[in-house]
């Protein structure tokens, strides 16, 4: 149920990334996986990584989309940090979006500081796989 | 085989030829049965077993199945013959958050509330073993449970608590040793005789590297430390459970009720060959393992899988290792439900399942529960939804005469038959771990990371498709937006008392007994001696966590995770 958008050229390339210090990998895992099987090339990055260490893979993989996923309570500070690095980096063009158990008045906040849509218990894999193609067919060269 | 109660035949309730009998019978109902219209359902189990539609004495390996009683061997129907008669299961909500201090107070509320006994969540710094001042700490501390970064912190969290009077549970692995020794220290603060400390710690690192992912050194080191943790635990601490085989994290990973099972079982019996290994006697540790499953929301594989853990561990126990102290047989747990089964969509829901898993947990015999509440799936839990969450276990304690029957589901032919089938296939996968070289070197490998991971995605693909129905997500949606739940809010505030307290305590202390505690720990690390002792003392010395950590990862190293998806 993917939306129809004019094709790439090239696959969307996405950095999964696992932030902080907390070691649930599931989502992470099965997301890394839905998108491969949707036609994107997917890097995943293991537990444990820095903003530092993600913002550096983003950019050595030259991704076009950083998802981080956190469960750990630290997002307010880890999507800002990363987000930050990107930018400091002169890369303001790469989505950073995520999931894990963010409450939606944080999620909303985030979204004011330059992250993307993110994604809570429960949202169907195809929500996510859709929402990096349309931003991708807005954003990425055709 | 052959039934526990000693008496075959004595009790059986058909003969061959009515067995015979019956199988033909069954055979013309499934006949009729085939023609009927069902309606349309998902009739196989969470863990994708498919489930037959009625069972009959002809499903059972053993025809007795049921005739064994509570307390005898192998435990099939519990551990004590008396079960819930004689003690009912300790109510044990797992809770930390912020400081020693804001957790000491959520204590004091639930003690006050007819909780019996104390379980603590540690933030994730202190899951890794860093100080709450460290850099990779920034952003986490006290967030997902409560900080503790040296004795001083553990002496106030127990403020008030004389722990020779409660028992306590810490879920805490990698650096298990090191916050042990914390809580030891500090009952010897309180003048409390060590000997008489009642309680766990997880300290279950395989299923770590295979599941919950809260490592610091490599795999044979960590084993090292946690057999130095069953020798030193046995004769100072006799009361005390030096480790927690968790099938829980395995089970919220992603892993089946039967892998679950499998996994966590072969993680204990490579825990036994360790701790052998080292030359001691199976029945000086074996008793003071314990287990801790996950409960989800398929009742009867559920029951069926803590029957068939009991069963698998008292026969592996006695047969393969030679225990004969019929302590080490008996398989005592905790149960926790599942939390990945909650909903942040109408999470008020969330109630009803955990009442459901709660049930499930006390019919298969466990010992210790903890039930989630409602909005864990948002957020920490606020009081209000922890009461909930015991009031839940109070109701099932006290008001619905679940607990007046040891194992009321024992003979039930669908249960005998879903322990039996559960018991064939958790020996399936022993061989198949067997194959892989065993658990460490399946682990190397990733093995039951991958099976693991491939058990999630199927779980989401039946969800995504709409196979496996999740009321709230992808059955019974609402229309309108869920009223937002009142949360509990963990700011910034932990991580500037934190880093005073810390700050105040590196000031204050005696630094060259500091630095004389922690050189003899890397010595004994280096020489390969028991570390707990020189670890006991560098807690007393008031060395942090994070320095701890530090000075044995200089004798073992880091573990590195093997990454794929």
């Amino acid at each position: 149920m993917t939306t129809q958008t004019k094709p790439l050229s090239r696959p969307i390339r996405v950095l999964v990334a696992k932030p902080g210090l907390d070691g649930h990998d599931r989502g992470a895992k099965v997301v890394a996986a839905a998108l491969r099987d949707a036609g994107m090339e997917v890097i995943y990055t293991g537990l444990h990584q820095t903003p530092e260490m993600i913002a550096t893979a983003a950019i050595q993989e030259d991704v076009d989309v950083v998802g981080l996923s956190i469960l750990s309570g630290a997002h307010m500070t880890l999507f800002p940090r990363v987000r930050k690095l990107l930018d400091e980096a002169g890369r303001q063009d790469l989505l950073v979006t995520g999931g894990g158990i963010i409450p939606a008045e944080d999620a909303e906040a985030l979204r004011g500081q330059g992250i993307g849509k993110l994604f809570g218990p429960g949202t169907p894999l195809a929500d996510l796989i859709d929402y990096i193609n349309q931003w991708a067919a807005e954003h990425l060269e055709q | 085989m052959t039934p526990g109660n000693g008496k075959p035949g004595t009790m059986s309730p058909a003969t061959t030829a009515e067995l015979e009998a019956l199988r033909r019978e069954v055979a013309a109902w499934r006949a009729a049965y085939g023609k009927l219209p069902l309606r349309e359902g998902n009739f196989t189990s969470i863990s994708g077993r498919s489930v037959e539609p009625v069972y009959t004495p002809v499903d059972l390996v053993d025809t007795l199945g049921g005739t064994e009683l509570p307390g005898n061997f192998p435990f099939t129907r519990g551990v004590h013959p008396t079960m819930y008669r004689g003690k009912l299961w300790t109510m044990r909500q797992f809770a930390g958050f912020g400081t020693a201090h804001d957790t000491n107070a959520r204590y004091k509320f639930l003690l006050e509330r007819g909780q019996t006994g104390l379980s603590v969540a540690f933030d994730f710094p202190t899951l890794m073993g860093y100080d709450s001042d460290h850099p990779r700490s920034e952003g986490e501390v006290g967030k997902c449970g409560v900080a503790i970064s040296s004795l001083a912190d553990m002496e106030t969290l127990f403020d008030g608590i004389p722990l020779d009077q409660v028992s306590t549970s810490m879920t805490i692995n990698g650096p298990a040793a090191m916050l042990w020794c914390f809580y030891v220290a500090a009952a010897e603060k309180q003048g409390v005789d060590i000997r008489q400390l009642q309680g766990t710690v997880q300290n279950d690192m395989l299923k770590e590297y295979q599941a919950q992912h809260a490592w610091i050194y490599p795999v044979e080191d960590a084993l090292k430390i946690i057999v130095d943790m069953f020798e030193w635990g046995s004769t100072h601490t006799p009361k005390w459970n030096t480790i927690s085989i968790s099938g829980y994290h395995i089970r919220e990973a992603g892993a089946t009720a039967t892998q679950e099972l499998a996994f966590t079982l072969a993680n204990g019996f490579s825990y036994i060959e360790h701790g052998v290994a080292r030359g001691l006697p199976v029945d000086s540790f074996a008793p003071r393992l314990s287990f801790f499953w996950d409960v989800h929301n398929d009742f009867f594989e559920e029951i069926a899988k803590m029957r068939a853990a009991r069963r698998i561990w008292a026969r592996r126990l006695k047969e393969k290792y030679g225990a004969t102290d019929e302590r080490s047989w008996k398989m005592r747990f905790h149960c926790q439900t599942a939390g990945v089964s909650l909903t942040a969509q109408q999470p008020m829901n969330n109630v009803v399942r955990v009442a459901y898993q709660a049930l499930a947990a006390v019919l298969g015999g466990t010992q210790s529960l903890h039930t989630n509440a409602l909005d864990e799936t948002l957020a920490l839990p606020t009081e209000e939804s922890v009461r909930v969450a015991l009031r839940t276990q109070q109701i099932l304690a006290y008001e619905t005469g679940v607990p007046n029957v040891a194992d009321p589901l024992g003979g039930s032919w669908y249960v005998e038959a879903l322990t039996d089938t559960m018991e064939r296939e958790a020996e399936g996968l022993f061989a198949e771990i067997d194959a892989h070289g065993g658990v460490v070197a399946a682990i190397e490998k990733g093995w039951f990371q991958r099976q693991i991971a491939s058990s999630a995605s199927r779980f989401q693909d039946e969800m995504d498709s709409g196979t496996r129905a999740v009321v709230g997500v992808n059955a019974f949606v609402e229309e309108e937006p869920d009223r937002p739940l009142e949360i509990l809010k963990i700011g910034e505030e932990a991580d500037r008392t934190q880093r005073e307290r810390l700050g105040r305590l590196r000031n204050e202390r005696n630094q060259a007994a500091v630095e004389r505690a922690l050189d003899e720990l890397g010595r004994a690390g280096r020489e390969g001696r028991n570390v707990i002792p020189a670890m006991l003392d560098c807690a007393r010395s008031y060395c942090t966590l994070y320095e701890i950590r530090y000075a044995l990862e200089k004798v073992y190293g880091a573990y590195r995770e093997p990454v794929f998806f």
